[in-house]
């Protein structure tokens, strides 16, 4: 029964103790395990994202994803929540820091937890990933194709984020970047300067770039989908929480 | 990418939604990620009435291609209707 594992909806306190929707999927067992804090990306908490979760599980790995939407729509379905979410201009990043706290700390709370935690997250959730990583204490982070952390959103876009490349010094544990060569948020030249950012304070990132691939090139169900990249990117990301989060 | 990019009208009709029609009195028109559609981005029009939550909604997701093309048969429909109707 070694390849056991439970999914299912659960309630936790988010930020400001709020009572929020979110998705746990853990391996059943015995073993000591390392946990993931899963951020959706801007379409939501959909069944494409449960997914990351449920894959995290199968991989020994307790996973934990927030509903970040869930007070601006309980009970919505994840297309609906996205849009009233949007309309809004986005998620808060006090609520969002709040939010992965809350879920890091229920994640540790497990039976059968070994107390690391980790963060990763994808589109939009790339960039909470680092503000995440950057506001709290993890054991290691990963940013998949996070926009806006180094450039400022272009004029016009009624969008909350702000550059948090500032943030940089504060980074709690080790970074993984995965990013297209083809993405234009985040350009090659922007991660590069996150780069060159964490190099100079000494912050320990590995950060890969993929030829032939753009945003959202880990989106099984999506025509952005890189079956090259998103496979070896997994490895990445085994190797990565191997040596951080595991055992 | 995440644009965000969001127009927002007031409007006055009605649309069909999961639950049957009700009253629209907002559109939110935006280009960024569909949901559905085959499509890196599109554009992507929801007719709301937040008084009823978030389920009341129309949604579509058009290629830009297509978005103008509608543009232009709401404009062009508009345009020919009887004079004094539109």
């Amino acid at each position: 029964m070694k390849d056991a594992l439970i999914a299912e909806t659960i309630s936790i306190a988010g930020h400001g103790g709020d009572e929020i929707e979110a998705y746990l999927a853990r391996p059943l067992g015995e073993d000591s395990v390392g946990s993931v804090v899963v951020i959706h990306h801007m379409p939501g908490y959909d069944a494409g994202t449960k997914e990351i979760a449920r894959k995290f599980a199968a991989n020994g790995y307790a996973a934990l994803m927030p509903n970040l939407y869930y007070r601006e729509a309980p009970g919505a379905s994840p297309d609906d929540a996205a849009a009233a979410a949007r309309a809004q201009g986005g998620v808060p990043d006090e609520r969002l820091v709040g939010d992965v706290a809350g879920a890091a700390d229920y994640l540790r709370g497990l039976e059968h937890s070994n107390g690391n935690v980790g963060v990763i997250g994808y589109c939009s959730g790339g960039r909470q990933s680092y503000l995440a990583a950057c506001s709290l204490p993890l054991q290691a982070a990963v940013d998949c194709y996070g926009a806006f952390i180094v450039s400022q959103p272009p004029a016009g876009m009624p969008l909350k984020a702000q550059p948090i490349i500032g943030l940089a010094q504060n980074l709690s544990c080790p970074l993984l970047g995965l990013f297209g060569a083809e993405d234009s948020h985040p350009s090659p030249e922007e991660t590069a300067e996150l780069a060159k950012v964490l190099s100079e304070l000494g912050k320990e990132h590995e950060f890969h770039t993929y030829d032939g691939a753009g945003h959202a090139f880990f989106a099984v169900e999506r025509p952005s989908y890189r079956v090259e990249a998103a496979g070896d990117g997994w490895q990445k990301i085994w190797d990565f929480y191997g040596r951080y989060l595991a055992g | 990418m995440c644009t965000y990019l969001t127009e927002k009208i007031e409007v006055t009709g009605s649309g069909k939604g999961a639950a049957g029609w009700f009253a629209l009195s907002d559109a939110t028109v935006y280009f960024d990620h569909p949901q559905h559609a085959s499509a890196g981005h599109t554009l992507n029009i929801d007719f709301l009435n937040p008084g009823r939550g978030p389920a009341a909604r129309v949604a579509v997701e058009l290629t830009a291609e297509s978005a103008r093309a509608l543009a232009a048969a709401i404009e062009t429909t508009l345009a020919s209707a009887p004079p004094g109707l539109a």
